[in-house]
């Protein structure tokens, strides 16, 4: 390879430091992720100028076929998907990532197999090694990303899957991966590749099983950092720079990442992944509870919103289910005419995935500042008179800070509790996505309006017009 | 570059020490779109895979590499383009035609 292509490759790998930095500011963050767009670009272009390989590189047609069919389907995808299935589809992209490098590396292990047999002693243990780490851990991703992709888009139950002896049969799996690894480094083939792929896939399948719906966002953050070091490994093995630095970035800020998105929902990311092993399951009973409540028309809610000075929406992944953040936009804009003044509390993992509400709501024309964050905004709830939560539970729940055996305990939620009214849009009586009871609701100063959340939006806002 | 694997190595680990450091202070706001866009940027997996294709000798070889190809562009192409839709969404309330964005910081009280 020349000196030339090792430049630009540099360049690259530049440019997606310079992305990910920019990704982390808002302002900065659209632009970020261009330059991050425009490195790859430019490294996948490079190849085809300079291989490094003598001859050049052969089936170029092909490859550029294969690269605009994959442009295809990832362009329709990304603009097709609707934005509150926007979790899954990262994790598919996730996915599908990893699933390549595991091909890259079955391929690359193929050469190696050939170089061992010819010539012993020419492949090092460590390029072998880096190899099946590639396969195994691509694999993980991807079987991984596919599991999560099925429990968002509800293709399967989103509760904890588990059956006794998983602990067992995934340590058996783990230690069957290493076995074979050992002995494929050893004794480089294709077949025992295939093995570990194969491996890999089912290990990947059973770390995700037992993870429970609300904590799936963390697990595919963590399978995200997972393709990122296995692109790294890959890029050991090819001799590429670009490989070696995009995804040991990818990997590192990827585990940070996921460390921070377990904080912000209060739980510790050995919790997530294990927590249901230990039997300590994510999700409570999930049983809907007969206490009394309070329920109440739309007319009703109308005339206690009307009359409110200080309002503040509490938007949960109901709303967004519902499809309702049009017509809630449009109830907030004429309590603006009327002179309430109206936030929406944002709580950092409102929706599925960290600042996946803030996607939502922009979406849906709201001014990006009446969204007020968690910290910002908990003051207020004492001198709020109506606080109208709309599809949300678990951030509302007081039990995470008062009952230490709450799967959520310990998650800061919004003190929803402090306002003088409560009126929750609810479906049902079922307890929200970790599965426990919210005592809120029993609460004298709460008012449970069933329903739809945008059918009820649509005749709460029908019955305000009409006063 | 050298055979070493010590170099790697070294490249490595200042990787993730920058991998680290750079998205240290980013806003809960942003995880989501931080987290897909760095999902897009391991796509470029795909340079990888275009070298291992372009270089097969078997057909069996050449039908793995493309399956890579086109999973790997999946990722990436699909991956800026979605965290692009994501950006857009909370870039466009500025000065855009139609909003009201100049009282834009008394109306929360707090932006």
């Amino acid at each position: 390879m020349s000196t030339a292509a090792e430049l630009v490759y540099l360049l690259c790998a530049v440019g997606f430091i310079l992305a990910l930095k920019g990704l982390s500011g808002p302002r900065t963050a659209r632009a970020g992720n261009l330059v991050g767009a425009a490195a790859a670009v430019v490294a996948v272009a490079v190849p085809f100028v300079d291989s490094g390989v003598p001859g050049g590189l052969d089936h170029v047609p092909l490859i550029l076929a294969a690269v605009a069919l994959g442009s295809v389907v990832g362009v329709v995808g990304a603009r097709r998907v609707q934005m509150t299935q926007m979790p899954q589809m990262v994790a598919l992209f996730n996915g599908v990532g990893g699933g390549a490098a595991a091909l890259v590396a079955l391929l690359e292990l193929d050469h190696q197999a050939a170089l061992a047999a010819t010539a012993p002693g020419s492949t090092g243990w460590f390029d072998v090694a880096a190899t099946v780490f590639t396969v195994v851990v691509g694999s993980v991703s991807l079987a991984g990303s596919v599991v999560t992709f099925a429990k968002l888009q509800e293709l399967m139950t989103s509760r904890p899957v588990l059956f006794p002896g998983l602990p067992v049969v995934f340590a058996v799996g783990l230690v069957a991966a290493v076995v074979l690894a050992v002995l494929c480094v050893r004794d480089p083939s294709v077949g025992l590749g295939i093995g570990l792929g194969v491996l890999g896939l089912a290990l990947g399948v059973l770390l995700v099983l037992p993870v429970g719906g609300a904590d799936v966002p963390i697990v595919i953050s963590l399978l995200n950092a997972f393709t990122g070091l296995s692109v790294a490994a890959g890029g050991y093995v090819l001799a590429n720079t670009t490989l070696l630095v995009a995804g040991t970035l990818v990997g590192a800020s990827g585990t940070f990442l996921t460390l921070l998105m377990a904080r912000a929902m209060g739980r510790s990311t050995a919790h997530v992944l294990f927590g249901a092993l230990r039997g300590g399951s994510t999700l409570g009973a999930g049983e809907a509870s007969d206490r009394p409540v309070r329920s109440a028309g739309p007319a009703d809610v109308a005339i206690l919103l009307a009359y409110a000075e200080r309002v503040i929406v509490v938007p949960g992944y109901g709303l967004a289910v519902a499809q309702a953040q049009h017509t809630l936009r449009e109830l907030v804009d004429v309590l603006g005419a009327r002179g309430t003044r109206v936030d929406y509390a944002i709580h950092p993992v409102a929706g599925r995935m960290p600042g996946h509400m803030n996607v939502l709501l922009a979406e849906a024309q709201v001014p990006y500042e009446q969204l007020v964050e968690m910290d910002d905004i908990n003051a207020d709830f004492r001198e709020t008179d109506v606080v109208l939560v709309v599809g949300a539970n678990d951030v509302v729940n007081p039990a995470a800070r008062t009952t230490p055996s709450a799967p959520i305990y310990g998650m800061p939620i919004l003190d929803v509790d402090q306002a003088r009214q409560v009126v929750f849009l609810k479906r049902s009586m079922r307890p929200g996505f970790a599965g426990i009871e919210n005592d809120l609701l029993h609460e004298p100063t709460t008012t449970l309006l069933f329903g739809d959340a945008k059918d009820s939006l649509t005749r709460l806002l029908a019955a305000l017009k009409a006063l | 570059m050298t055979d070493d694997p010590i170099v790697w190595l070294t490249v490595f680990v200042l990787s993730v020490f920058v991998g680290i450091e750079v998205v240290g202070k980013v806003s809960s706001t942003l995880h989501t779109p931080l987290m897909s866009g760095a999902n897009a940027i391991h796509g470029v997996i795909l340079l990888g895979a275009v070298l291992v294709t372009g270089t097969s000798e078997s057909t069996l070889g050449l039908v793995v590499g493309l399956v890579a190809v086109v999973l790997a562009t999946v990722n990436m192409v699909g991956g800026f383009v979605v965290t692009d839709r994501m950006l857009q969404m909370f870039v466009r309330r500025r000065p855009g035609p139609g909003s009201q964005a100049p009282d834009a910081p008394r109306r929360g009280g707090r932006a």
